[in-house]
């Protein structure tokens, strides 16, 4: 039953790792990026790792895609700002 | 079984040294990296997991009662979680530098402007 | 090198690192095996000085000089940030509007803001006992106080936020750190050795001697810090602009 669980959150990290890499927007790599830290969080608790989950938890899934976000709207207002003026 | 998680942790490896090396954007460049960074996770806690084990916490549990999955790796992991992502955090402070000087974030054109 | 020799370069590196890895995971102990010799050593080394939590004891009993490390690099990494992305003399200030927030959302964030940023108290606070600790807890507290931001609005944020602060705040915290380790130097046998203090009562939230004040420092410098790069990163994306022209 475990090992089932095991499995299952595995195969979850490795799609949605795959997934944050197929996709080449980096809005919604930052989207599909916190579902994998949620993935890795489900992975870590079912290999018995509260701490590590909920540290995974904390920063995968709101710190790193939040930053992303941020600098993503950073550049793009940037360029923005370049195609009014040009 | 015996091998499946450390192969997905290569395959979580290698699809971010792909997508790393095929980016048009430095900023989904910092994402593939964070990937890469994962699945030193996922191979750490494998290594450390034994069957029918429980988290190495003793607040609500007998010692001895029951086998414990290893503390090490689990620590080691903990602390690179954290600490990685503020190194992740100085990469995104580079590439929006690199965006005011150069204006642009894909790699192939800052190459360009080298010459 | 143009795209289709880099591509061919990749593909060949790959597959040869995809080659050797997979050799190694066959020849890796199995998954989920019985023998962990440094856990278990580490196990009675942490139950030795009456520390609940494994991982706490590890983190800052048994490896605490290579946290000292790992902070430092964190450290690091926040003053990098902090000087990369201060504002330059050609940047100005744009007093960001208030945007329209969902009423909704609004009463959701201002109800699980105290809720989400005592959690991230408490979990600092048991470290040494329940899953936890100061890593974990102080990302939970920083990021919770940003929901103030969809509460409310950014001006309430900044108040409540004066980063000046949290930048001595992260500073003390690693100072602290490293004061504690004196201090078992000094009046232990040495550095980061944790004889100092008595182990108490296993446990309580007293117990494991010098365990929970690191995992205290450890606490306040990840809040700190956290705090302090969402403050940059915002800071650059909501209000900071190029002044045109240039």
């Amino acid at each position: 039953m475990a090992d089932a669980v095991i499995v299952v959150a595995l195969l979850l990290v490795a799609g949605s790792a795959t997934a944050a890499v197929a996709v080449r927007d980096p809005v919604r790599q930052a989207l599909v990026l916190a579902v994998l830290g949620v993935a890795l969080a489900v992975l870590f608790t079912v290999l018995q790792a509260p701490d590590v989950a909920l540290s995974q938890l904390a920063v995968g899934s709101v710190l790193t895609p939040l930053l992303l976000l941020l600098t993503v709207r950073k550049v793009k207002r940037r360029g923005q700002r370049k195609g009014r003026e040009q | 079984m015996h091998v499946l998680p450390y192969l997905v942790a290569a395959w979580v490896f290698l699809a971010g040294c792909y997508g790393l090396a095929t980016s048009r954007n430095l900023i989904h460049a910092v994402g593939c990296l964070s990937v890469c960074q994962s699945a030193t996770y996922v191979l750490l806690l494998a290594v450390g997991y034994r069957d029918g084990g429980t988290a190495p916490v003793f607040s609500d549990l007998e010692p001895g009662s029951r086998p414990v999955v290893d503390p090490v790796v689990q620590a080691l992991a903990l602390t690179d979680v954290v600490v990685g992502a503020t190194v992740t955090a100085l990469l995104l402070a580079l590439v929006v530098q690199i965006s005011k000087r150069h204006r642009t974030v894909d790699p192939d054109e800052l190459s360009e402007l080298r010459g | 090198m143009n795209r289709r020799t880099r591509l061919w370069l990749v593909a060949a590196g790959g597959g040869g690192l995809a080659v050797l890895l997979v050799a190694a995971c066959l020849e890796l102990p199995a998954f989920g095996g019985a023998s962990h010799p440094y856990g278990d050593r580490a196990v009675r080394a942490s139950l030795s000085r009456h520390t609940a939590n494994t991982i706490a004891s590890v983190n800052f009993d048994q490896r605490a000089y290579d946290t000292l490390g790992e902070m430092t690099i964190l450290f690091a990494a926040v003053l990098g940030c902090v000087v990369l992305l201060r504002q330059t003399r050609d940047e100005h200030r744009a007093r960001p509007e208030p945007e329209e927030v969902a009423p909704p959302v609004r009463r959701y964030a201002l109800v699980v803001l105290p809720v989400a940023l005592l959690t991230g108290l408490y979990v600092i606070a048991h470290g040494q006992l329940s899953p936890g600790g100061g890593f974990q807890g102080g990302v939970v507290a920083a990021t919770a106080l940003h929901l103030l931001y969809l509460g409310a609005d950014y001006r309430a944020l900044e108040r409540i936020r004066p980063v000046g602060r949290y930048e001595v705040g992260d500073a003390v915290a690693a100072s602290a750190y490293v004061i504690t380790g004196l201090a078992c130097l000094i009046g232990g046998t040495a550095f980061l050795a944790n004889t100092v203090l008595p182990y108490g009562t296993f446990n309580t939230l007293s117990s494991g001697g010098t365990v929970p004040l690191l995992n205290a420092a450890i606490g306040m410098e990840v809040a700190c810090a956290v705090v302090v790069l969402l403050a940059r990163f915002l800071d650059q994306a909501v209000e900071i602009e190029e002044e045109s022209g240039k």
